[in-house]
């Protein structure tokens, strides 16, 4: 199967968009965890809140900065005014939470019947005195992650434009620590500023957990670079400057509405790269940064093999066996190309979305991962049909088929290896560092199964008898 | 519009797909945008489901709002129709077509033409009614379809059957604990000499439908769902029905002796007096727990008591008047169905609560102090917060009220489950004098230092600031991984760079 084919380039196609994925409302069970002193307002339906309350589970108990504006049957058919009701919810909300923004988030009964979130928000952050940021993350749009992408969307328009006169501020919130460093913060400034290469601002969006960003932020540290601003910030008010001519460069491959946004609106220039995932991935990433700002990267050489060779006793595991994609988060291409380059095979990626724009480095990274581990390129499916997927499962029977949760017991239950492709978005895989938690995710079925495999169980379910 | 954090009961969709996903051999397709299916994820999570979810979605998306969805439903039964060759296709409406008002009648009767499989539009409304309402209803229309059809074929059954047979009409998919409460309520009809000639929906047949008639009574176990099939059956067949939750000793028995009512005015002649007694004296322990000693140590102990009706009446019922127990609040979530609640528990109780706001029921407990609750998955959460146990007695439910083993709530086998759930939900008797006696659990002060991880490694700020952002359960395991790293190359500073390294090295 591994036999060394003429290289091939990638082929797309698309199919009937019957697959599952999570709703894009989602992506506030994360942001607002990022974004501490946010809020979110998901203006939906029952249904909307039905699904969050589940699929966060445990989460919501931790009194969430999220809630539901729940829509009744007046609300549908125009009785109650829009204007007066969200006022009540977010005067109520400044209330008892007192928040420095409200994120709403409009889903897909807000498009039906039209409500004009845009439109209604300036008027109430006016009246009301707290930033309201709108995003259209709804079903009939978009998918899972892509609801990031639709609020790092909006929150671009609410970057400051300049650099403020930041310096008086800052020192006066840090007086306390500048009293107990007195005399010292001079010279470390100094020392910190001269370990930068002089380049223009550089800016990432793409929300992250913190350890991840200190990671890449000290990756970067090491090329000399600067890392300015991070879209988003811990916490809204620290929203990085975005002028015209700053650099940006994107973490994750759904987020193409804000690159777009970055590039249009706010005139930034875009580093497209591969996505720093797994250590070829993060090196690449590095690499493109410093060639953009005409920096000899230093030591990523002997740093990605260290990596490599640290990883082993994984990648051992899954050498030369089988990956299938379903497809339902868009970090299905980062993902194969860096399983590809552990040595597995795969014959499909199914993606929700592909922006050939936005993703055409790391596409061309796949290309180039195929021939170099001479193995055939994947056929990349674009809405992919999950019926149809299954089938192909059946027939292609691969060792390792990452995947939605509703299909996954299932699959186990007919002896095919499966992992939630869910955890790859929650866990953390970007850098260096994490490239052994992505394995850690991929090979744990493997090594699950391989504990239990001389027990003969591995089909549980009766051969169906179809008429 | 109304700000929700948390709600008790599904939308109607939930519901319908609950009921057509029981059956065998039906498939529901949803009018929904993607992501709605978010169904299959919580039956084939919480049930563990081996099979998939004969749930689809035809999917609404921008072309279906700009144009409408056209061919696209009729596309999708039929070729579902043709893939999985199902008997009964339900068309489920879902909050979005609700406002697009397509016409999915429409769509069904097109369908019907080219489908081999029954096609059938659920007939709920998402913005009147809730999860548990559109159950029942959607069950209800099922039985009502196929009794119509058979009855337009001449296929309906003449007659009853000759032994005495039930029909056991609610057990769904995701419902709690309906599995082992349907093995326990087959074993009680077993015992009473009882056939069991169907039970829907789950595991049904809609084929077997027709022969519903036959049986000499339904038995409707939950109050939200089958009470409207049972009253259809007996306007329609004079059937008569048991509405009386088996659950508990005292309703167990109340539930048995309707029972042998109603099949001896038709002309059985049964007596169920002796096995009740025996049940209860001897075969259950429930009984005789009550009156043990242990139990004693629980009379007077304040108790909350929040779910659906079915199960916080019971609850109620038992705790008040099978263990002593004092039931200062009981309430429920099922608001279009108060007055059935405050009827069933205003004797057992202080304090009626009926409301849907998880907020209310919160500041009621931590009001209250009780000593114990029982409640849902929000009402454990609560406990958790104020620090006082609570047993969990109705959905909404986790993963973890899916047991493997054997846990009825209803029949004799049921009042023993309950019995522990309750004991093991109080602080246990003796213990509970010792503390008093003792002013509380002497565990705060370290005696030896066996379970200490402090170690002489020096964390600098950057990262022990880190480190703190690590999750707590596993916080540990990254601090001791990494100082073992940091040991063995002899660092005597864990930096930020040592701990990335750590990380890399060993998976820290």
């Amino acid at each position: 199967m591994t036999v060394a084919q003429e290289p091939q380039s990638l082929q797309f196609e698309c199919e009937t968009g019957n697959y599952h994925t999570f709703c894009p409302i989602s992506c506030v069970a994360w942001l607002y965890q990022k974004i501490e002193d946010s809020f979110f307002l998901v203006i939906g339906t029952k249904t909307c809140g039905y699904f969050l309350q589940n699929a966060m589970g445990v989460m919501i108990f931790a009194e969430p900065r999220y809630a539901m504006a729940e829509l009744e049957e007046g609300d549908i058919s125009a009785q109650l005014n829009d204007y007066e009701e969200l006022k009540r919810l977010c005067v109520q909300i400044k209330r008892d939470r007192n928040p420095s923004v409200i994120v709403w988030i409009g889903t897909c009964t807000t498009e039906i019947i039209k409500m004009d979130l845009e439109g209604l928000a300036p008027r109430l952050e006016a009246e009301i005195g707290i930033p309201i940021v709108t995003a259209r993350a709804n079903g009939l749009d978009y998918a899972f992650t892509q609801g990031e992408d639709t609020v790092l969307a909006a929150m671009v328009h609410k970057c400051p434009s300049q650099a403020p006169v930041k310096e008086a501020e800052k020192e006066e919130r840090n007086a306390i620590s500048k009293l107990l460093n007195f005399g010292r913060k001079k010279e470390e400034v100094v020392a910190e500023e001269s370990e930068y290469v002089d380049h223009p601002p550089l800016v990432l969006f793409g929300s992250m957990p913190d350890p991840v960003v200190t990671n890449l932020t000290l990756e970067l540290k090491k090329q000399g670079i600067k890392v300015s601003g991070w879209l988003p910030s811990k916490r809204y008010t620290e929203l990085p400057v975005l002028e015209e001519g700053y650099y940006v460069a994107g973490v994750n491959p759904f987020l193409s509405r804000t690159a777009t946004t970055l590039m249009r609106r706010r005139k930034c220039k875009l580093i497209g790269a591969p996505f720093p995932i797994g250590p070829d991935g993060t090196r690449a990433w590095i690499e493109k940064i410093c060639s953009v700002f005409g920096i000899e990267p230093k030591g990523l050489d002997e740093r990605e093999a260290q990596i490599w060779a640290s990883l082993e006793d994984y990648i051992q595991l899954i050498r030369g066996k089988s990956v299938f994609f379903m497809g339902d988060n868009l970090l299905e291409i980062s993902l194969a190309r860096f399983l590809i380059r552990c040595g597995m095979t795969c014959p499909e990626i199914g993606i929700p979305y592909m922006d050939k724009r936005y993703q055409a480095a790391e596409l061309a990274l796949l290309e180039k991962t195929c021939q170099e581990m001479g193995v055939p390129t994947p056929k990349i499916i674009e809405k992919p049909d999950n019926y149809n997927q299954i089938q192909r499962i059946y027939e292609l029977k691969p060792d390792l088929v990452i995947t939605g949760m509703a299909h996954a017991n299932p699959l186990e239950a007919r002896g095919i290896n499966t992992k939630w492709s869910v955890e790859f978005t929650f866990a953390q895989i970007h850098g260096f560092t994490n490239s052994r938690d992505i394995l850690e995710l991929a090979t744990r079925p493997l090594r699950r199964n391989s504990s239990l495999k001389d027990l003969g169980w591995d089909k549980l379910v009766k051969e169906e008898a179809k008429v | 519009m109304k700000l929700a954090y948390w709600m008790y009961a599904g939308p109607a969709h939930i519901g319908t797909l609950r009921i057509a996903s029981s059956f065998k051999n039906v498939h529901a397709i949803m009018h929904a945008p993607l992501g709605d299916d978010y169904f299959n994820v919580m039956r084939s999570m919480l049930e563990r489901e081996r099979d998939y979810t004969p749930v689809t979605a035809s999917i609404v998306d921008r072309n279906v709002l700009a144009r409408g969805s056209q061919e696209k439903v009729v596309d999708n039964i039929t070729r579902k129709d043709k893939e999985e060759t199902p008997d009964l296709i339900v068309l489920t409406p879902t909050c979005t077509s609700s406002i697009l008002q397509e016409d999915l009648n429409n769509f069904v009767e097109r369908a019907q033409i080219e489908a081999k499989a029954d096609v059938m539009l659920a007939d709920v409304n998402h913005y009147r009614v809730n999860e548990l309402q559109a159950g029942d209803r959607t069950l209800d229309q099922i039985v009502q379809y196929y009794i119509e059809k058979a009855r337009r074929k001449g296929e309906l059954p003449e007659g009853k059957t000759e032994k005495p047979s039930v029909n056991i009409i609610g057990i769904s998919t995701l419902g709690f604990h309906n599995q082992h409460d349907c093995t326990e309520l087959k074993r009680l009809m077993a015992d009473l000499g009882i056939e069991v000639n169907e039970v829907i929906p789950e595991g049904a047949s809609v084929n077997n439908l027709k022969n519903l008639p036959r049986a000499w009574f339904n038995l409707i176990p939950y109050r939200e769902i089958g009470m409207m099939s049972a009253r259809y059956l007996e306007e329609q067949f004079g059937t008569p029905y048991v509405d009386i939750t088996p659950m508990g000793v005292v309703e167990t028995a109340r539930c048995i002796r309707k029972i042998q009512q109603i099949l001896n005015a038709q002309g059985a002649d049964v007596n169920y007096e002796e096995f009740i007694e025996n049940q209860t004296l001897y075969v259950s322990q429930a009984a005789w727990f009550s009156r043990s000693i242990d139990c004693q140590n629980l009379t007077g102990k304040k108790a909350v008591v929040f779910g659906d009706n079915t199960h916080a009446a019971a609850m109620t019922k038992i705790l008040a008047r099978e263990m002593g127990i004092h039931v200062v609040l009981a309430g429920t979530y099922c608001k279009y169905d108060a007055d059935w609640f405050r009827e069933q528990v205003s004797e057992y109780c202080d304090e009626i609560l009926i409301s849907d706001d998880n907020g209310a029921i919160g500041d009621a407990i931590a009001r209250i102090e009780p000593s114990a609750i029982f409640g849902t998955q929000m009402e454990r959460h609560v406990g958790k917060r104020l620090d006082i146990p609570c047993g969990v007695i109705a959905a909404p439910i986790h993963i973890q009220n899916f047991p493997i083993g054997y846990k009825p709530f209803m029949g004799y086998e049921g009042t023993n489950q309950i019995a522990d759930l309750v004991y093991n939900s109080f602080t246990l008797g003796m213990e509970d004098h010792l503390l008093e006696i003792f002013g509380g659990h002497d565990t705060k002060e370290v005696i030896h230092k066996g379970i200490s991880a402090d170690s002489d490694l020096n964390w600098n700020k950057e990262a022990q600031a880190e480190l703190n952002k690590v999750p707590g359960f596993v916080r540990g395991k990254v601090k001791r991984n990494t100082e073992k790293f940091a040991r063995e190359r002899g660092f005597n500073e864990i930096t930020l760079e040592v701990m990335y390294a750590a990380k890399e090295a060993v998976g820290a």
